[in-house]
């Protein structure tokens, strides 16, 4: 049995409404309880900030593209790799770090869990390979299933009850969390070397549009009660005049209702939004429509964004957006990596530079943070670099010191080598408003755990919830004034508990705690049919047996499932 | 300018990593500091002390220092390497990575090299008096950015994979080299004085290549266009002027398209 | 009554054939049969039962015989070995599972050991042009549903992937490929007219060692440039002709292999045909695969590579970083320069593959070899450790040539007492923690 009593810190809790009072918190074993006996450790916390742990909703940290980005650029550890004398491994990586480093760095800044993006189902078991080896922090896989051969066809009879009982199937064969939606219908269409540029655009021989798969899984979401909602890249990410495309993805929201036992409230949640906020015709009249984006947002209440700041570093993209990442390869010509995978999906991975003396990417980094600083509800808006895709995660700190801090942001902003078309083309230098820390902590913690249906044990610090949580060297009543020291304090906590235990200590790691594979195990009617037409794939289709598919118990060997029954459905 | 001396002592029995061995590591320091600098084989971490004695004192900063290095290096790896300015000169044959990732100051090597030096020279001048193996000025695997400044002389002859993805500065070897002379380059100049083996600019995006002797297998994406006079590191000679690679891309001026050049002295 | 294991994946080259059905005694210890695999992967299965099995570690005597020790005593040797020498090498692993791989890595962090696999003889010239140009791919499922324009290209599956033309490249039916071999147009270009060349509609007899040069003259075709007469012995019609042909696809794929690996330039030779390509991909769809010759290779390049960023020729030798440089980290170059005071060999047979001065070199070090078998390395080892064939006695992750991870298993029972590659790694980590902590051998 260990007990803590965390004394005399500053809470932020917006699970129950903490917003700085100072606030003793106590940890038995692995919860939040009301109180400990004397025997109790105690932790000093004056002076500092307390918040739950972190919530990472949308990484690419986990699985066969990740690692093609890792191995097929060695240049991205050189001169970097390094070992912290302690008890960790080696660490390397600039815009993709290794294993050991994703979870080091995440447990350094006051994370404790993190959802693969993009689980390609074929790969499931190399994701999980990969979960099992980073260190101290949750981590959950989200399967893609937007481009996927069973569900265009049941989709396009609007079979949703087949749709859902392969879903269910499929959730359990890979260990996965939710719906991930990626470039909807396009990405089956790039095996022709084709895409599906508007949600109207029919997949070749499928010919379902991205609108019907997208509806289609919003449906099914429902249908099963998962914790988490369709989660969606939309379709043209990165080009001028895509808001257009947004907003229609956007309000194929409107009129569905949330149905589950989690607390969720949205029905979709559209990801890293800032790639999806382009107007113009063209990279000469390029600029932001973060602004029209985001009061579409406000409005519709069953919706969840999520940022995708650019942090202004080398780094990788990587995504199951294939085209797009061909298209990219044709404007920077940096070396192209790209696999279609059968039934299923695609990925590709091109390196990026985010030049600040490039219009283009200054005005990119004024839109992720637009995005954030326009939001009504900051529990329905979250903060990401969908990593590595516009910087490396490790970045956060410095991205939470620009929206907290309009000094630090104009700093940057007005020392643009093009500055003045740069804030011609957006609306940053207007937002006066600086993100508080209450905020912060619904941006990163309670928001995205109520958008992934874990809000009753995570993202708070309530009495009975996780004991996951985060001590930073922040005095609110002396807020720095300085980005830099914000950033420095952000990025490395003071304390981090882990499941109660400590696992960081003044920015250094000192226990790899329990992680666990977090996934959904859906119970649905029995269906024959689908059961068969899952036979026939494999025989025909598929180039491995079905008995092979499946990943087996010993890859997670600690895992939290989620059960749920939607045989009532 | 302040001179430090090294003398090999020791032959080390694997290979000595020698990465604090240069203008920047030692300035400021004096020869009893710069004896306890740190030199690695493999998991053994031994003091620069016990493979060299060294005499002198450096400058205040690299600019001001001078590192000379007498005795046998043929086992010692990265002296030089990321040097910024300052002056060195290395009286035998040298391991890898010798001068990599310079940026400045002047290397002489009175001996030959063995593979990965210059590797990313950014500017400085490096002047190997020997031969040098593979990968001369080349770019680390996996990068894009590899030679961008400087000058890199060679009097002996290079092996292959000589500056591939260079992107700028000045290669001069005087003798011959084998296969793959820039390739993947996007900028810079290569002037070989001898002869080529084979595949020389090949999949070359931008770039000049000036060969005065042979080459035994051209690429086919070279084509003629015309002769032309040229002056090149002294020489004056008619060159007939190829364009190329033109199986790989090229940027486009004014709506023009930049082709690659080799120049083959007629 | 004998059993039928179904579904057994073939662990032995990167096609990873996973419909094997084996046969087995009743006890569990005796293969009988093998269903569906090739000549090569059914000999694997075969040879389980064959007498001659090494059952315990044999211990290199001054007179040169072998004499047998414990287990305990072999690991105990080897984490001595392990600790004392400076810089390691550790060799092979392309024949063990991922999650022995990764017990190997914690040893080689802890003692300072350089990780490389069986690329560095093998395909480590087409992770070098991956590194340096990237690769457009796809898994086999893909050719199989849609290709219908298929090269070979310096490789001889015939041969050495036997199941690979009938399982997903020439003659499956898949779902946009109805007509088989006869939708497709198959092409095999190659220095002599293979086993595979009979299956192709057209064979392209290209000058050994102008593959590169062949393949710059394809993509200079492809952009409408003026090419010379012949190009490697092919004449320039012959080119544009082709060149245009695979325009007309709908979904080219290229496979190769040694023939591109192997011949002058190496590395260049795939990054010239993944640049053509990429070409290609401005026209119709096109993709790339090598054809990865063990069935677990691509595996330790996925371990290594998410574990420390590089996929073979990991040098940890340092302890404190990691660092990946082919023609300094590679094995072949390690022993060549004696760079390296002590071997460590897995799941590997460098005795029979490396240059005989690399192995000279070797076999002047303290070396230990773990391995089923004796081979050419564990006649110049000191120490010989035999363990259980993984994909047959024990399970375990593999990766296939298109990096999809299938999990081999266990198919009968390894013999009496034997240890797997697993077991025998945990000890030997066991023990240099052990070592280590009084302070080293």
């Amino acid at each position: 049995m260990s007990e803590y009593l965390i004394k005399n810190g500053h809470v932020f809790d917006p699970v129950q409404g903490i917003k700085g009072d100072k606030k003793d918190i106590a940890v038995k074993d692995d919860k939040i309880v009301d109180k400990v006996s004397s025997s109790a450790k105690v932790i000093d916390a004056k002076g500092k900030t307390i918040m739950a742990g972190a919530l990472e909703i949308h990484a690419h940290v986990a699985g066969p593209k990740v690692n093609a980005g890792r191995w097929y650029r060695p240049e991205d550890k050189h001169f970097d790799s390094h070992k912290t004398p302690g008890i960790t491994r080696i660490e390397g990586g600039k815009s993709i770090p290794t294993v050991f480093k994703t979870g080091y760095e995440y447990a350094r800044m006051g994370y404790t869990f993190a959802m693969e993006a993009a689980m390609p189902p074929l790969y499931a078991r190399h994701v999980h390979e990969e979960i099992h080896d980073t260190p101290i922090i949750d981590e959950a896989a989200l399967p893609v299933l937007g481009n996927n051969w069973f569900i265009m066809e049941y989709l396009k009879n609007r079979e949703v009850e087949n749709t859902a009982a392969y879903i269910a199937w499929l959730m359990r064969q890979t260990k996965g969390y939710g719906i991930k939606v990626v470039n909807p219908g396009g990405t089956e269409a790039w095996a022709w070397g084709l895409n599906c540029l508007t949600i109207h655009d029919p997949v070749p021989y499928f010919d379902i549009t991205p609108a019907e798969i997208m509806t289609g899984l919003m449906e099914v979401n429902e249908y099963l009660g998962l914790p988490h909602s369709m989660h969606v890249h939309q379709n043209n990410l990165g080009n001028p005049g895509n808001f257009e495309v947004t907003l229609d993805t956007l309000k194929l929201a409107e009129g569905v209702k949330p149905k589950n036992n989690f607390g969720r409230t949205q029905v979709m949640h559209s990801t890293h939004l800032q790639f999806h906020s382009y107007g113009g015709t063209n990279w000469g009249d390029f600029h932001s429509k973060a602004k029209e984006v985001m009061e579409y947002v406000n409005k519709q209440k069953n919706i969840t964004i999520d940022t995708g700041n650019v942090t202004l570093d080398e780094t990788t993209t990587m995504t199951a957006d294939g085209p797009f990442e061909h298209h990219l390869h044709g404007l920077n010509h940096l070396k192209w990596f790209n696999v279609d995978v059968e039934l299923e999906t695609a990925a590709g991975v091109v390196p990026y530079i985010y030049d600040p003396n490039i219009k283009v990417c200054a005005i990119q980094w004024c839109i992720g943070l637009e995005l954030a600083l326009y939001a009504k509800d900051p529990m329905r808006c979250f903060i990401t670099t969908d990593h590595p895709n516009a910087g490396p995660f490790f970045r956060y700190p410095r991205v939470v010191s620009w929206l907290m801090s309009k000094k630090t942001r104009d700093q940057r902003l007005n020392t643009f080598k093009n500055a003045d078309k740069v804030i011609n083309a957006t609306t940053l230098a207007e937002i006066d408003r600086e993100i508080t820390l209450y905020e912060l902590a619904q941006m990163t913690r309670a928001g995205p755990a109520q958008a992934l249906g874990l809000i009753k044990d995570y993202g708070g610090l309530k009495p009975g919830m996780n004991a996951d949580i985060a001590i930073y060297n922040i005095n609110p009543d002396k807020f720095p004034s300085d980005g830099a020291e914000i950033e420095k304090a952000y990025g490395n906590v003071a304390y981090l508990f882990k499941d109660g235990k400590i696992c960081v200590q003044d920015g250094k790691i000192v226990d790899m705690g329990n992680k666990h594979t977090f996934w959904v195990d859906v119970k649905v009617k029995e269906n024959k049919q689908v059961m068969h037409d899952i036979r026939e794939k494999f025989l025909r289709y598929y180039s491995v047996n079905e008995n092979n598919y499946p990943v087996p118990e010993s890859y997670a060997p600690h895992q939290h499932i989620i059960a749920l029954d939607a045989t009532q459905a | 300018m302040n001179t430090v001396t090294l003398t090999v002592k020791k032959v080390p029995d694997l290979y000595l990593e020698c990465e604090n061995v240069n203008p920047d590591a030692f300035a400021g320091k004096t020869a009893e500091q710069i004896a306890q600098l740190k030199a690695f084989q493999g998991k053994e971490i031994t003091p620069l002390g016990e493979y060299f004695t060294i005499t002198g004192q450096a400058g205040a900063t690299a600019a001001d220092t001078k590192v000379v290095v007498n005795g046998d290096c043929s086992k010692m790896k990265y002296l030089g390497a990321k040097m910024t300015a300052g002056e060195m000169v290395v009286n035998s044959d040298a391991d890898m990575y010798t001068g990599s990732w310079m940026s400045g100051g002047k290397l002489l090597v009175k001996g030959s090299v063995h593979s990965f030096c210059a590797l990313a020279m950014k500017g400085g001048e490096f002047t190997i008096e020997g031969n040098a193996g593979n990968y001369l000025g080349a770019a680390y695997r996996g990068d894009w950015r590899g030679m961008s400044g400087g000058v890199l002389r060679v009097k002996g002859n290079a092996g292959s994979d000589v500056a591939s993805f260079m992107i700028g500065g000045e290669m001069i070897i005087e003798g011959n080299v084998d296969i793959h002379l820039g390739t993947h380059m996007e900028g810079g100049k290569i002037i070989l004085k001898g002869n080529a083996n084979r595949r020389v600019g090949g999949q070359l995006v931008k770039g000049e290549i000036y060969v005065f002797g042979k080459i035994n297998v051209m690429m086919p994406g070279y084509k003629p266009v015309r002769d032309v006079d040229l002056e090149v590191d002294g020489t004056k000679a008619k060159f007939t002027e190829y364009i190329g690679d033109l199986g790989e891309r090229h940027p486009k001026r004014k709506g023009e398209i930049v082709y690659g050049k080799l120049y083959m002295k007629k | 009554m004998p059993k039928e294991v179904t579904d057994v994946i073939c662990p032995f080259c990167g096609t990873l054939c996973d419909d094997l059905i084996i046969t087995v005694s009743d006890d569990n210890k005796t293969i009988l049969g093998v269903k569906n695999a090739c000549a090569i992967g059914a000999e694997k299965f075969n040879h389980q039962r064959l007498p001659g099995r090494v059952k315990r570690p044999r211990m290199r005597q001054a007179d040169g015989t072998y004499k047998e020790v414990s287990y305990d005593e072999a690991i105990d040797w080897t984490a001595k070995m392990l600790v004392k020498s400076r810089k390691t090498l550790m060799y092979g692993w392309a024949s063990t599972s991922c999650q022995a791989m990764s017990i190997g890595h914690e040893i080689a962090e802890k003692i300072g050991g350089i990780v490389d696999n069986c690329a560095t003889v093998c395909h480590g010239s087409s992770l070098i042009a991956i590194e340096d140009v990237g690769v457009p791919s796809c898994t086999l499922g893909e050719v199989k549903n849609r290709a219908d324009r298929v090269i070979f290209w310096g490789c001889n599956p015939a041969h050495a992937h036997p199941r690979h033309m009938s399982r997903y490249s020439i003659f499956p039916r898949g779902f946009f490929t109805v007509k088989g071999h006869k939708g497709r147009k198959i092409y095999c270009v190659d220095c002599r007219y293979t086993d595979t060349a009979k299956c192709a509609d057209t064979f392209i007899q290209v000058q050994q060692g102008y593959d590169y040069e062949l393949l710059d003259a394809f993509r200079t075709a492809a952009r409408g440039e003026v090419l010379p007469d012949t190009v490697g012995g092919v004449p320039k019609e012959k080119i544009y002709e082709i060149v245009k042909e695979l325009k007309s696809g709908r979904f080219g794929i290229i496979f190769f292999g040694m023939g591109l690996t192997h011949t002058m330039g190496r590395n260049h030779n795939i990054d010239e045909a993944i640049t053509f390509t990429r070409d290609m991909n401005d026209y119709t769809k096109f993709s790339i695969m090598a054809m990865r010759g063990h069935w677990n290779v691509t595996g330790s390049g996925q371990v290594l590579g998410w574990q420390y960023g590089f996929p073979y020729a990991v040098d940890l030798s340092r302890r404190d970083q990691a660092r990946h440089q082919t023609g300094e980290t590679t094995s072949v170059d390690l022993l060549n320069r004696n760079e390296v005071d002590a071997c460590f060999y897995i799941a590997t047979d460098p005795g029979a593959h490396f240059p005989v001065d690399a192995m000279i070199s070797s076999s002047k070090k303290p070396t230990v070899t773990i391995d089923p078998h004796i081979n050419c390395t564990t006649e110049i080892s000191d120490l010989h450790i035999p363990v259980a064939m993984v994909g047959v006695e024990v399970g375990g992750c593999a990766y296939r040539m298109d990096n999809v991870p299938i999990e081999t298993r266990k198919v009968v029972d390894p013999q009496e007492g034997m240890l797997t590659d697993e077991e025998v790694l945990t000890r030997i980590n066991k023990r240099v923690d052990e070592l280590m902590a009084v302070g080293g051998a």
